[in-house]
């Protein structure tokens, strides 16, 4: 089932971050929401992931089982990478599995280190492990890629493509190359930008 | 290297802080020149070795010891529980709020002097250990949990994780400072609140009891050699339980 976004709005205070937005998400495909800085991408996201409340429209079709890389990577610091992504993980998902994922993505030299000693891009990249291994019908990405150079970008992107291609994948991003090589629709929200 | 070089002038420089204490107090002693006021610290080792051959002194440490360490883990326990419930719902918290209160400011004295007519003589310095140590840990362990990342919380939220990995992977590792500084804070006053609460009450067999001899004998060499023995199980027992917490903690980041 598609997502139907009827006549979203979303205030913090004073600020409005959505008025009237409407859009559709394509079930089981690729979508990236774009626009530039304070437009409502990430807030769009939230109210679609459940963390925050609108203040009015209606959002159909949302499927009930979520996964997420967030703005910020959210891993446990003290714990290796096979850990946080078992712990999102269904108990029938064994760490060799994990494992072979994180080492798709090239990570094979740095799974057993604590992720608080690991690079941005690193992290990034367990973070997306993360939310392509736990059980879900839906992937929201905010900005996955950002941090990672161009050779690791690539890779990433491609373990995106083959690991997603049965779920309906929700990208925030600034780059338009992305949505290009990915493929899929586009949400341009450039004329939303935030009116105050 | 540098490391190593600071630990063993830190280390030269303890002993030679305690060497310092020690001249002082032979020194002061010897001045005064009255033993039931001051005994020299030459005294007092005497007095330890000659303790260790009398046939009470291993009971006496086992029965304060076990009972203390029974009130400070119930207290760990019970103040743990009530934290969970009270970072959970606010109106425990509101609810929790005067007992804790009561516990913080009335003088553990009183406590002691009540519980004298409430329990009996085994019980009182566990119970008196635990109502000190209750409060400790209760309100490091709530702030612990009140400062748990907000945003690991949300993450928790989306990806449906249990409340049993919440705990093993989000709240513990956020509660291990406030944890380790509660047991470090608590262990001591269980150790001195349990031992008053025995002198006051002369708990048969127990340390506090051999206090309470000392000062009606003013046998000064007992009072400080019992009062070191009170210090080296105080300080050893958490430096033990630290370990274990650490170790414990070693073991989580190993999952």
């Amino acid at each position: 089932m598609d997502i139907v976004i009827s006549g979203l709005s979303k205030r913090y205070g004073e600020k409005t971050v959505l008025k009237n937005f409407n859009a559709i998400i394509p079930e089981k495909k690729m979508t990236f929401i774009m626009g530039p800085s304070g437009c409502g991408k990430t807030t769009l996201i939230n109210i679609l992931m459940g963390l925050v409340e609108k203040d009015g429209g209606t959002i159909t079709g949302v499927p009930l089982l979520k996964s997420a890389v967030f703005q910020e990577d959210r891993l446990c610091e003290s714990f290796n990478a096979v850990s946080n992504v078992r712990l999102v993980c269904e108990n029938k998902v064994k760490n060799k599995e994990i494992i072979s994922h994180l080492e798709r993505i090239g990570l094979e030299d740095n799974i057993f280190k604590p992720v608080i000693e690991l690079s941005g891009g690193m992290r990034r990249r367990v973070a997306i492990v993360r939310a392509v291994l736990a059980k879900s019908d839906i992937i929201f990405m905010d900005e996955p890629f950002k941090g990672l150079d161009d050779k690791t970008k690539e890779k990433t992107m491609q373990y995106v493509v083959d690991n997603t291609r049965d779920k309906t994948v929700v990208i925030v991003t600034h780059d338009i190359d992305e949505a290009n090589i990915l493929g899929g629709k586009i949400i341009n929200m450039e004329h939303l930008k935030t009116i105050s | 290297m540098m490391n190593s070089t600071t630990s063993n002038r830190n280390r030269i420089e303890k002993l030679a802080s305690a060497a310092f204490a020690l001249l002082v107090w032979q020194a002061g002693a010897m001045l005064i020149g009255e033993s039931l006021l001051i005994v020299t610290p030459i005294a007092v080792v005497k007095r330890l070795f000659s303790l260790f051959t009398e046939a009470d002194f291993f009971t006496s440490i086992g029965y304060s010891f076990l009972r203390i360490v029974a009130g400070f883990l119930a207290g760990l326990i019970v103040g743990t529980l009530m934290a969970a419930v009270a970072g959970k719902f606010h109106l425990a918290e509101i609810m929790f709020q005067p007992f804790i209160a009561t516990i913080k400011s009335v003088p553990v004295a009183s406590f002691i002097i009540l519980c004298l007519i409430w329990l009996s003589m085994g019980t009182l310095s566990s119970f008196i250990s635990f109502l000190m140590v209750l409060p400790i840990i209760y309100s490091n362990i709530l702030q612990g949990i009140k400062s748990t990342d907000r945003k690991l919380l949300e993450m928790a939220e989306v990806f449906r994780v249990g409340l049993l990995r919440r705990i093993v992977f989000i709240y513990l590792p956020q509660l291990k400072p406030y944890l380790m500084s509660a047991c470090s804070v608590a262990m001591g006053l269980a150790w001195k609140s349990g031992i008053a609460a025995e002198v006051i009450g002369v708990s048969n067999g127990s340390i506090g009891e051999k206090l309470y001899e000392a000062k009606i004998y003013y046998t000064t060499a007992d009072l400080f050699a019992w009062t070191f023995i009170i210090v080296v199980l105080s300080i050893g027992f958490e430096k033990l339980f630290l370990f274990f917490i650490k170790k414990f903690y070693a073991g989580l980041e190993r999952l």
